[in-house]
């Protein structure tokens, strides 16, 4: 803390005050401003005193990853460039971070497949690199559509993964997910998901905090592990790589390395739950009938709530924002009086549900869907529907959808 | 980095490990003569290997760290493969990540260095097989060329894929057979020094490293032209003896034999015009350097 402490206060090239994050997130007055997902993106970014981007193409980012390159070509960012490809984006943000950047990047779908070879590397070498995922599909024939099922795989690499609902998540997110991310008990990379194009480019009123403020610069020396910039003695690492070693010591130390990896992502609910009050938001939980969701089935699972709600049918809502790490305790709690749990997603495995499924005792009570993909955005009303049909009353028929 | 930066309190010196009270009494960091010759006299920056006994990997590693002009603010990049089983044995900053993503890591590493220490050279090395460099990663390699990104990469270039047992590589000679060329390879060397040269390289060799003298003069120059003029290729010829039927003490006269004048490996050098004008600029500073100690020397006797 002491070499961040030192900064705040003074200004950056920009003229921007290195703020107290606590005091500029929670404290510091906020500007309503309209704006896309895409330009809330970019202004987040803009406060959060990034020394590297690398972006690369590919709907629906594009929009977010060149805005940000606005910003680098006005002096906010240190360095931007496009990559050749994601597997290269994502290595090559591996180099910035661990040469003791701040890093940022932007990817969605294909993308995130593309370079997945790299993300279990990042949690493995604690690189904090803030990655933001707006999802669309990853099926054949091509899509371009919003679509959740790239988050499945994210979720088992050791990475923080966090589920936006709305353009304001989004900003203080970003912004939040650096501080969490970088806390030495933490020293995660961080995926922080949307679900493309509902967030990204729809406008919606987002309060913002001063221009003139921004985060305090990244502390690569408050890192677990050294930092790669010849700063601090290098020492010889080790007398055998254990990748040559077939015995106990070399199992035992990937054993424990991997479980160290988790265990930050335990160590980072602590610093979550400070930040953003909480892995979910839990409303009306007496209700017989929950719905458990994350991203934009939020939204749409709201307006079935309040549907239902003038039909007299009263059911309450869980918001998770957090997968990783997976707020298990919360959902257990605020679900313990549901006798029907609903979780409504927009992709064909349905994910969500089967996390909450290992989760929740009696899981019988848990109904998973509506499942929507490949772009089908999901109607209040099909929500409502699932509901009903759970509850035996019987829903009107659903055009199209068979009833 | 300093040596400074690196001395140990006197009351703790006795309690620290050897190879790093070496490093604090002997290593040639801040010492801008270090060479070849500093090599059994000097704390070297590799330890032990373990690599096959005579592989000439790991003279090439000796040479190559040796030889770095500025190894107290050079990071380095490898991949996977023989060499990734030598960098934990050294003492420079270095980094391994995955397979073939050798010049994507260090592209990001090297700006992230230059915005974090405007005021200070920090080169960024990579040393890679060829299999990394040429096959799997060469996507990766060439952007970084045509970026201009300011970065020597080094190939350990021993013609085949080593670490998983001798599999046929992009480098590997035409005809060779090996596993996963059950018939012979089909095609030819791949020729990455003029396809370097093409892709915006400065400075280019192609050569063997059977004698360091000429290995410290190569890095020297690759090094001090990327950090001041773009990327640099060096493709260096390491016989992997196991996988060739050669033993221990013969990776040698296996060098010599390939840098014949008719050989793959002949000596091959391309510099491009900038990297002329600097490394000229280099060596005038180096001989007036020499001439200035001269005098010193013949002041101080007379
Ligand atoms: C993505 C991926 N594919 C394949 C491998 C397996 N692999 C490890 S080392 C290696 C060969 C390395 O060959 P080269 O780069 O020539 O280095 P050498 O061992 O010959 O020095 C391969 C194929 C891997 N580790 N990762
Ligand atoms: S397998 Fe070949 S390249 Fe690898 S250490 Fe042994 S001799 Fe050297
Ligand atoms: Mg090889």
């Amino acid at each position: 803390m002491a070499a961040q402490a030192s900064f705040i206060g003074q200004k950056n090239k920009k003229e921007q005050v290195y703020t107290d994050p606590w005091h500029m997130m929670n404290e510091a007055p906020r500007t309503p401003s309209f704006f896309t997902g895409s330009e809330v993106i970019k202004e987040a970014v803009r406060r959060a005193s990034c020394d590297i981007m690398v972006a690369y193409p590919i709907t629906p980012q594009s929009e977010a990853a060149a805005l940000c390159g606005e910003l680098f070509a006005e002096g906010y960012i240190g360095d931007y460039f496009r990559g050749e490809s994601e597997f290269a984006v994502m290595s090559q943000c591996a180099g910035a971070a661990f040469g003791g950047a701040r890093v940022f990047t932007t990817t969605a779908g294909p993308g995130t497949m593309r370079a997945m070879e790299n993300f279990p590397m990042w949690a493995g070498a604690r690189l904090p690199i803030q990655m933001i995922v707006t999802c669309r599909g990853i099926n054949s024939p091509l899509s371009i559509q919003p679509d959740t099922l790239e988050i499945s795989y994210l979720m088992q690499t050791g990475m923080l993964v966090w589920h936006a609902e709305t353009a304001q998540d989004f900003y203080d997110w970003i912004l939040k997910g650096y501080m969490v991310s970088e806390e030495p008990d933490v020293h995660l990379p961080l995926a922080l998901c949307c679900d493309g194009f509902f967030v990204t480019h729809t406008k919606d009123m987002v309060d913002l905090t001063p221009v003139d403020m921004c985060l305090p610069p990244y502390d690569p020396y408050r890192s677990p592990v050294p930092c790669m910039d010849m700063e601090c003695p290098p020492v010889r690492m080790m007398r055998d790589p254990f990748v040559m070693k077939s015995n106990y010591i070399s199992y035992a130390t990937h054993a424990s390395w991997q479980q160290e990896v988790w265990a930050a992502v335990e160590r980072s609910r602590k610093h979550t739950i400070r930040w953003m009050d909480g892995l979910i938001d839990a409303d009306d939980t007496d209700a017989d009938v929950m719905v458990v969701a994350s991203g934009t089935a939020v939204s749409q699972s709201r307006e079935a709530i309040a549907m239902l709600e003038e039909e007299g049918i009263h059911v309450g809502l869980v918001k998770v924002k957090t997968l990783r790490p997976w707020p298990g305790e919360e959902i257990r709690e605020a679900t313990k009086h549901a006798k029907h749990i609903i979780v409504p997603e927009f992709n064909v495995i349905g994910w969500l549900a089967r996390e909450v499924s290992a989760t929740v005792p009696n899981n019988e009570r848990i109904h998973a869907g509506p499942h929507v993909c490949g772009g089908m955005t999901m109607p209040p009303e099909i929500i409502a529907a699932e509901i009903k049909t759970v509850l035996g009353v019987k829903a009107p028929s659903l055009a199209g959808r068979g009833g | 980095m300093s040596k400074e930066r690196i001395k140990i309190a006197e009351e703790l010196f006795d309690i620290m490990p050897v190879e790093y009270q070496d490093l604090v009494k002997r290593a040639t960091y801040g010492n801008g003569q270090r060479g070849w010759k500093d090599i059994g006299n000097a704390k070297e920056l590799i330890e032990e290997h373990s690599l096959c006994a005579g592989c000439p990997e790991s003279m090439a590693f000796r040479y190559i760290l040796a030889s770095l002009p500025n190894p107290e603010d050079t990071v380095m990049v490898g991949s996977t493969g023989c060499t990734s089983l030598v960098f934990p044995h050294v003492a420079v900053h270095n980094i391994h990540s995955l397979f073939g993503n050798q010049n994507a890591v260090a592209s990001g590493l090297k700006r992230a260095l230059t915005v974090r220490f405007p005021d200070r050279h920090k080169d960024v090395v990579v040393l890679a097989g060829d299999g990394a460099t040429v096959d799997i990663g060469l996507d990766m390699t060439l952007q970084a060329w045509f970026r201009q990104e300011k970065f020597t990469t080094i190939c350990f270039d021993n013609e085949l894929y080593a670490n998983t047992g001798g599999q046929e590589s992009g480098l590997m000679q035409k005809g060779f057979v090996a596993k996963m060329a059950p018939v012979g390879k089909t095609f030819e060397k791949v020729r990455l020094p003029e396809i370097a040269r093409e892709s915006g390289c400065h400075y280019v060799v192609n050569c063997t490293v059977s004698k360091p003298n000429l290995i410290e003069k190569v890095i020297k120059n690759a090094v001090h032209v990327a950090r001041e003029i773009g990327p640099t290729y060096l493709q260096l010829y390491t016989p992997c003896i196991l996988e060739i039927g050669k033993n221990s003490m013969e990776g040698l006269q296996e060098m010599r034999d390939s840098e014949k004048p008719t050989e793959r490996f002949a000596y091959k050098e391309y510099v491009s015009e900038p990297a002329k004008e600097l490394l000229a600029e280099l060596a005038a500073k180096e001989k007036e350097r020499k001439a200035e100690a001269k005098k010193q020397l013949a002041g101080q006797s007379a």
